[in-house]
């Protein structure tokens, strides 16, 4: 793998449901994600993506378009039909990441990837207290001193402005900005190389959502860390990616810098996106 | 520094069945070390597409545009893998589009070193030099702190012109630097840029504005309508 990448996936295939003789010879064979023939879902067909270290990288594209799959690929945390994924932080990105055993995999979750998912159930245990949520990943990568935990949970969910009275509370009890941000103090707990952060601020209202915003630019700036950033919100694609990624039907169908995405979309559906906005 | 050859761009609708809008063709100029071309020409000529040819907000039709970087070699920033482009204007770019974005809820002193910072200069001298920087366009201490983006525009232009100017880049791209600034200011700002072209930068720039055209310009170069003329602009912008 080239030398800058922090991460490099190349085709990456995702199906959901069974597949037939016809999607399994040609998953190219029509238009949209679903074989008309058997019904399966082909959520990312052929996927190549390189993200440089410390970048931010926009990912764009309407509901269904496969921006969630895709995520949850890059965290080893779904069945891919094929494709291939390396990771400079794992062995210089000499390995491909979807082929290791299972007590590498969970290595490499718990050190060397953090996720916020779109949906805060998923990424979140909600009976149990913030600290125990975050503590998790602590201990996950190794850490066995009470005290040492604590205070790094501590100061991690008071980063996020989680008042220090709330910290033994469920995020079940908390606002859908404050899961989100319980979600960012567990997906940066153990400081990994690589961020991916699915829909963190949708649906929160403008204000928690600037504080969302600001949290990251800020472990951004702070640790150099790289991003993948998917967003139904152009706009905030447009503040915090250096290069954005557009998908449509499990493709990508555009990808460039930022602004030439934003001001100067070459692809049909991209120029759809961006006027709907205007 | 930077050679634009027969640089064209159009712009293909493909939601009017792939209609064509042409913004400008057959441009082709050179631009040195410490001097200023000014590009001129009737509203519509396409100068605003054309710098943001130059900085890659728009993707060229046609043409190269060859820049020679700082370890001397030449990019075609027409065709440059993204990655190059963003390196470079982090590092040797600048450009101040005609309107500021405001970065919401970040200060305007913190607006003004961010690019230093992330160039990896060290933050208190970034600090100084933007304290600095900011007093001398007569942006007070009082509002160091607040968001640009309660600034009126007059201040909001300043904080722009300097966001470029601060990281001393070694081509920079100007639409329109002083249109919203008053006489007091616009010397200032224009002092500024006359400082840092004789320090060896190379610029582009577009101004309505005659003094500062006539003031900063070593060299014009005319755009015209030409074939385009008859295309109905008011459609696409
Ligand atoms: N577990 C599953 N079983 C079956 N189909 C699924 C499953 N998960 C996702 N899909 C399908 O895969 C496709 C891609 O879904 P995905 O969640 O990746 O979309 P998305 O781009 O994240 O959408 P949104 O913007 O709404 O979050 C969709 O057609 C979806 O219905
Ligand atoms: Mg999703
Ligand atoms: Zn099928």
């Amino acid at each position: 793998m080239n030398e800058p990448f922090a991460l490099s996936l190349e085709g990456l295939v995702v199906r959901h449901g069974d597949a037939c003789a016809r999607c399994t010879r040609n998953p190219d064979s029509f238009q949209r994600n679903r074989c008309p023939d058997c019904g399966s879902i082909w959520a990312a067909r052929d996927i190549s993506l390189r993200v440089r270290e410390g970048e931010i990288l926009g990912i764009v594209g309407e509901s269904g378009s496969g921006k969630s799959t895709l995520m949850r690929a890059l965290y080893l945390d779904t069945e891919t039909v094929s494709g291939s994924y390396y990771l400079k932080s794992y062995r210089g990105g000499e390995e491909d990441v979807f082929k290791v055993n299972p007590r590498k995999r969970k290595h490499i979750r718990d050190h060397l990837l953090g996720m916020v998912y779109q949906n805060p159930h998923s990424g979140l245990r909600m009976p149990y207290s913030s600290s125990a949520n975050v503590a998790e990943k602590l201990i996950a990568a190794g850490n066995r001193s009470v005290a040492s935990m604590m205070g790094r949970t501590n100061s991690l969910l008071t980063h996020i402005e989680i008042p220090i009275n709330r910290v033994k509370e469920p995020p079940r009890n908390f606002s859908g900005g404050m899961q989100q941000r319980v979600q960012i103090a567990k997906a940066v707990a153990n400081n990994p190389p690589i961020l991916l952060l699915d829909e963190v601020s949708t649906g929160l209202d403008l204000s928690v959502q600037a504080r969302v915003l600001d949290l990251i630019k800020r472990v951004q700036r702070e640790f150099g860390v790289t991003m993948i950033i998917v967003s139904h919100d152009l706009a905030v694609v447009r503040l915090l990616a250096d290069r954005t990624v557009v998908m449509l039907d499990g493709r990508i169908v555009e990808q460039g810098v930022t602004d030439q995405i934003m001001e100067d979309p070459q692809h049909v559906y991209t120029q759809t996106l961006v006027n709907s906005l205007l | 520094m930077l050679a634009v050859k027969n640089l064209r761009k159009d712009f293909t609708m493909f939601i009017c069945e792939g209609k064509k809008i042409p913004s400008f063709g057959n441009v082709s100029f050179e631009v040195g070390a410490s001097s200023l071309l000014a590009i001129t020409g009737p509203s519509g000529a396409g100068k605003s597409s054309l710098l943001k040819c130059v900085y890659r907000t728009y993707l060229p039709t046609e043409g190269e545009i060859l820049y020679l970087d700082r370890n001397g070699g030449t990019v075609n920033l027409a065709e440059a893998d993204d990655w190059v482009i963003l390196s470079l204007r982090r590092n040797e770019i600048g450009y101040v589009s005609q309107f500021f974005h405001a970065m919401p809820r970040v200060s305007a002193l913190d607006t003004l070193i961010e690019p230093l910072i992330t160039r990896g200069g060290d933050a208190a001298e970034a600090m100084d030099r933007a304290s600095e920087m900011l007093s001398s366009v007569g942006i007070g201490k009082a509002l160091w702190d607040m968001y640009p983006s309660t600034f009126s525009g007059g201040e909001k232009q300043r904080l722009n012109i300097l966001r470029a100017v601060i990281t001393k880049p070694r081509l920079l791209l100007l639409d329109e630097p002083t249109a919203s600034l008053d006489r007091g200011y616009k010397e200032r700002i224009m002092n500024m840029i006359l400082a840092l072209k004789e320090d060896g930068t190379a610029m582009l720039g577009v101004f309505h504005d005659r003094d500062a055209l006539t003031c900063l310009s070593d060299a014009r170069y005319e755009m015209t309508l030409g074939e385009y003329c008859e295309i109905d602009r008011e459609l696409f912008l």
